[in-house]
């Protein structure tokens, strides 16, 4: 099982993410200018400020040569996990509902937080139960969810008083229709061990997301 | 090309180089470096700069050079970027601190934020990969609203600088008093991990060799911004200065940072130098004193953001972003290359030569030449004239508790003081677990603690921490200063960690003045004594002088930050209360030879608006190095389950911290006090708040002062003293503790 783990300029945490997928798979570090994915089986979107956030968060790395290799795999079924930035990045390519605004306050937030899992039938919620609770950090600026989402694709909600961003219906991550591409704000490859995740309920979804068949 | 600048071009004169900073006795000087002509456009610019106080640290190099520098651990010290200390296995960390003062007083947001960008450019230049961000921060009382928001932006450039680069910001202190109304201080300090042998010193060498310029292009931002900005008193037409504020751009940074890294690690370059202070001018000049050869450097090669810039705007721009690298002439299109996969501008724009000879050109024209080692060598170092001075510099802080208050109230103004209240409306504007090495956040412990993952299996830890009160360094500019260092040096224990080295930042007034010059004096004394006592030898730093405005000169405020190493991260102590029924004790001060706190220059006397005292208690350093060794080894032996250290608001406010950390409350007997007041919130370095099982806290007893305050659990803070007990839910603690919090809203 490879796991790929997309580099833009101005990405911070895919090497955090590469750790991450090690704990669970092979990950590959796959080139925002290169369009081959080199074979992998599954596709982290990872968090930052890819071209420093310029024009808004996720608008240029959308138009990356890897992106149209990114988009073809999605539609083939192939499981993508956008995290933070990578969720952003995600949203404008259309391949997830909605779009992420200001944080409510307008200020970059750094908190641990709790979520509620909302569904299992996810491959990367496919080790969780319904109802719950994963302690993960989260962190940035623009990260208020906004959109028209059936609640089916509604993956993870802000546990009550986390919902720290305005998040419309504390929508803290969601999927695509298909169930294969995800999104969420808060940082699972920060949660992955105890030592310096506070927590390692991160794990969970990259466990879920190597559990998927190789097809 | 003609052998040398056009010497009947007007040249601009005396007067022209006092408007630039430089003295009548220094312009006779540059003349005579320059052989007898008078200095044109390009090389009075450069003159004025390198010679500033910012540049050649005229006022404070000699003092520098009594200050210990060397020690088992060391690996690169002071002269270089940054220094570094050896943390085994063929790795180093690099770490130094930085002020950003007065353009982050004229404009918060991009001073603070370039003061980031600033430290880290230092990190990386050594070829370290930035892994930290620490800051240290000075304002006036938060009820002045140019004070919320001086604080409000500097935190806000702060966040958006490392946030947006990926380098956790994970610890650092803000302090508000009066004397920092006009003249705040934003100290920001780095810490980079290398491979020892993949780091690079700035000195440029091999004759031929060529200087690539790379990162942002070239513009008017800053001219003479941060080197003019440091070595003045700031004004009333500070607004004007405005345009020479740096702008930064951490997109561009954060490029930069894996451009250089990877020139280095493929071995294309010789050096490495950023651009910092003074630009092109500060950074060839250094690269060429180091190496000891000469440059050309080509103006017309330079990008620039504006077309007509002339050659001197060109030398002199502090426009962000920018690296210097000397390579080697067939390793060129290799370094080009690289620029071009990270999307970062590089151009060659000079040459090594032999004659120690700095050559501006534009073109074929030769627009200037200097010898290097006047530039960067002979600026004039000056005698201090210290005076201690007979009447008390600062005016008394204003009351806002008064005498009459109990206990109770006391406790409840200190907790939420703006010196004491949490930080964490500060702390969660930064993202502090970026890199995934963090393993202490802030305020779960007095240092934060670094896994080192890179080291491969049983890599070590290490632990930051930064501190420097102004206040009783005022009080006492000697003791004041070791109680920083012994201070820093407490948090570092508190989490097992030992100090490998230091790094400061000595912000002061203006040091021609006799009583500033004094203050100066007797801290780096402080500075030295206290670091040699803990064999923490300081390996880089930087100077802030002329820190005064229209009411008067700063709190003194040596700014001390320490690096220490901890074998076990699993290890690593924090400061809250982890389990009910553990014993609380008091380590360190026994009331007798070892000592106990002292409410002079502390916390309280401030609320209660006293005047400063004229110096403070002597402290036994030794006494206090035997309790860090301690407390160390407890921490690193899994014995105990919290440590905090006793620093601003005596015992009382380090366990109420201890129980809003973890939790949980505690009941405290202390028995019968001298002065219940002197107790509970008196100040000394040297005293800790642990907890653990009461058999480890009384062996601990037989080689240190410990006495058994009391039992964790509940949830109310209980105390009796002397005849007095009093109680607080831990509901009433957290809250007044959270008086932060409205002035990020």
């Amino acid at each position: 099982m490879k796991l790929g783990v997309i580099t833009w300029p101005g990405t911070c945490d895919d090497v955090d993410a590469r750790l991450a997928v090690a704990k669970v798979a092979e990950p590959v570090a796959l080139w925002h200018g290169d369009s081959d994915l080199h074979g992998v089986d599954g596709i982290v979107v990872p968090g930052g400020f890819s071209y420093g956030d310029y024009l808004r968060a996720g608008a240029i790395a959308r138009f990356s040569p890897v992106m149209e290799s990114v988009i073809a795999f999605a539609r083939a079924g192939g499981p993508v996990l956008g995290i933070c930035n990578g969720f952003q990045i995600l949203c404008e390519a259309g391949l997830l509902p909605g779009a992420l605004l200001p944080n409510a306050k307008l200020r970059f937030v750094c908190r641990q937080v709790d979520l509620e899992v909302q569904t299992t039938a996810t491959p990367f919620t496919s080790t969780c139960e319904v109802g719950q609770r994963l302690s993960i950090p989260a962190k940035h600026t623009t990260g208020c969810f906004f959109g028209d989402v059936p609640s089916e694709q509604v993956v993870l909600r802000y546990a009550p008083g986390h919902n720290f961003n305005g998040s419309q219906d504390d929508i803290a991550g969601v999927v695509n229709e298909q169930g294969n591409v995800m999104g969420l704000m808060p940082h699972p490859e920060h949660a992955v061990d105890v030592l310096t995740g506070g927590s390692a309920d991160g794990l969970k979804l990259f466990e879920g997301m190597a559990r998927v068949p190789v097809a | 090309m003609s052998p040398s600048p056009d010497t009947t071009a007007s040249v601009p004169g005396i007067e022209n180089a006092v408007a630039l900073g430089l003295t009548r006795g220094e312009y006779a000087m540059v003349v005579q470096e320059m052989g007898g002509r008078e200095p044109n456009e390009v090389e009075l610019a450069m003159f004025s700069l390198l010679w500033s106080e910012h540049c050649a640290y005229k006022h404070s190099k000699k003092l520098l050079r009594t200050l210990p520098t060397e020690g088992p651990a060391v690996v690169m010290g002071p002269g270089e970027n940054a220094g570094a200390v050896d943390v085994g296995d063929g790795w180093a960390v690099a770490f130094k601190v930085e002020s950003h003062n007065h353009p982050s007083a004229v404009e918060p947001f991009q001073g603070a934020a370039t003061g980031v960008g600033g430290i880290l450019r230092d990190i990386f230049a050594l070829g370290a990969r930035p892994i930290a961000i620490l800051d240290s921060l000075r304002f006036g009382e938060p009820d002045s609203e140019r004070s919320r928001y001086l604080l409000d932006r500097a935190v806000a450039g702060i966040g958006h600088y490392g946030n947006s680069i990926g380098v956790p910001t994970i610890g650092g202190e803000v302090v508000f008093e009066a004397p920092y109304e006009t003249n705040c201080l934003v100290n920001a300090m780095a810490i980079g991990l290398a491979r020892t042998e993949d780091m690079v010193r700035s000195a440029a060498a091999g004759v031929g060799n060529v200087l690539v310029l790379f990162g942002a292009s070239t513009g008017r931002d800053g001219i003479g911004g941060a080197s003019v900005l440091a070595s003045a008193e700031l004004d009333a037409e500070d607004e004007t200065k405005r345009p020479s504020v740096q702008v930064g751009d951490p997109f561009e940074e954060s490029k930069l940072v894996e451009c250089s890294l990877e020139l280095l690690q493929s071995g294309l370059l010789v050096a490495l130098q950023d651009l910092g202070a003074a630009g092109l001018t500060s950074a060839a000049s250094e690269m060429a004193a180091k190496g000891e050869v000469g440059l050309d450097l080509d103006v017309a090669k330079v990008p620039l953001r504006e077309a007509d810039m002339a050659p001197f705007e060109i030398m002199v721009s502090e426009s962000q972003e920018r690296m210097l690298c000397v390579c080697e002439p067939d390793k060129v299109a290799g370094v080009l290359a690289l620029c071009e996969k990270w999307e970062v501008n590089g151009t060659a724009i000079g040459t090594v030569t032999e004659g120690k000879r700095f050559r501006i050109l534009r073109g074929d024209e030769v627009v200037g030449d200097m010898p290097v080692s006047g530039l960067v060598d002979d600026a004039p170092l000056y005698d201090l004239a210290p005076e201690k001075p007979s009447a008390p510099l600062y005016p008394a802080p204003a009351a806002v508790l008064g005498f009459e208050a109990d206990v109770r109230e006391a406790l409840i103004a200190l907790l939420s003081s703006p010196n004491l209240a949490s930080r964490r409306p500060l702390f969660e504007q930064y993202d502090s677990i970026v890199q995934s090495r963090t393993v202490r956040r802030p305020e779960e412990a007095d240092a934060a603690v670094l896994y080192l993952y890179d080291m491969g299996e049983g890599a070590p830890s290490i632990a930051a921490s930064i501190d420097g009160n102004g206040r009783r360094v005022a009080a006492d500019p000697y003791w004041g200063t070791v109680g920083n260092a012994l201070e820093c040096a407490a948090n570092l224990a508190c989490v097992g960690a030992q100090p490998l080295g230091t790094t400061n930042n000595l912000n002061f007034g203006n040091p021609e003045k006799p009583h500033i010059a004094w203050q100066l004096t007797e801290a780096v004394r402080g500075l030295g004594d206290a670091c040699r006592a803990l064999e923490a030898p300081i390996v880089g730093g930087n100077v802030s002088l002329y820190n005064e405005g229209a009411d008067g000169p700063i709190y003194p405020t040596p700014v001390v930050g320490m690096v220490g190493l901890l074998p076990d991260a699993t290890r690593a102590g924090g400061l809250g209360f982890t389990r009910d029924g553990d014993a609380i004790a008091l380590v360190g001060w026994d009331g007798g030879e070892a000592g106990e706190g002292s409410l002079a220059a502390s916390e309280l006397s401030k609320l209660r608006g006293e005047a400063l005292p004229d110096g403070l208690p002597e402290i036994d350093v030794a006494q206090v190095v035997g309790v860090l060794d301690a407390v160390r080894a407890a921490v690193r032996a899994g014995e105990l389950s919290s440590a905090h250290d006793i620093a601003e608001g005596g015992v009382l406010v380090a366990v109420a911290e201890s129980c809003l950390a973890g939790g949980r409350g505690a009941a405290l007997d202390l028995g019968d006090a001298e002065d219940v007041w002197t107790s509970l919130f008196g100040e000394r370095s040297g005293g800790f708040v642990v907890s653990g099982p009461r058999e480890v806290l009384e062996r601990l007893g037989t080689s240190v002062p410990v006495s058994i305050l009391g039992t964790v659990g509940g949830d109310r803070l209980d105390i009796a003293i002397s005849s007095l007990s009093e109680s607080w839910p831990l509901a009433e603690l957290q809250d007044a503790n959270g008086a932060l919090a409205p002035l990020f809203p």
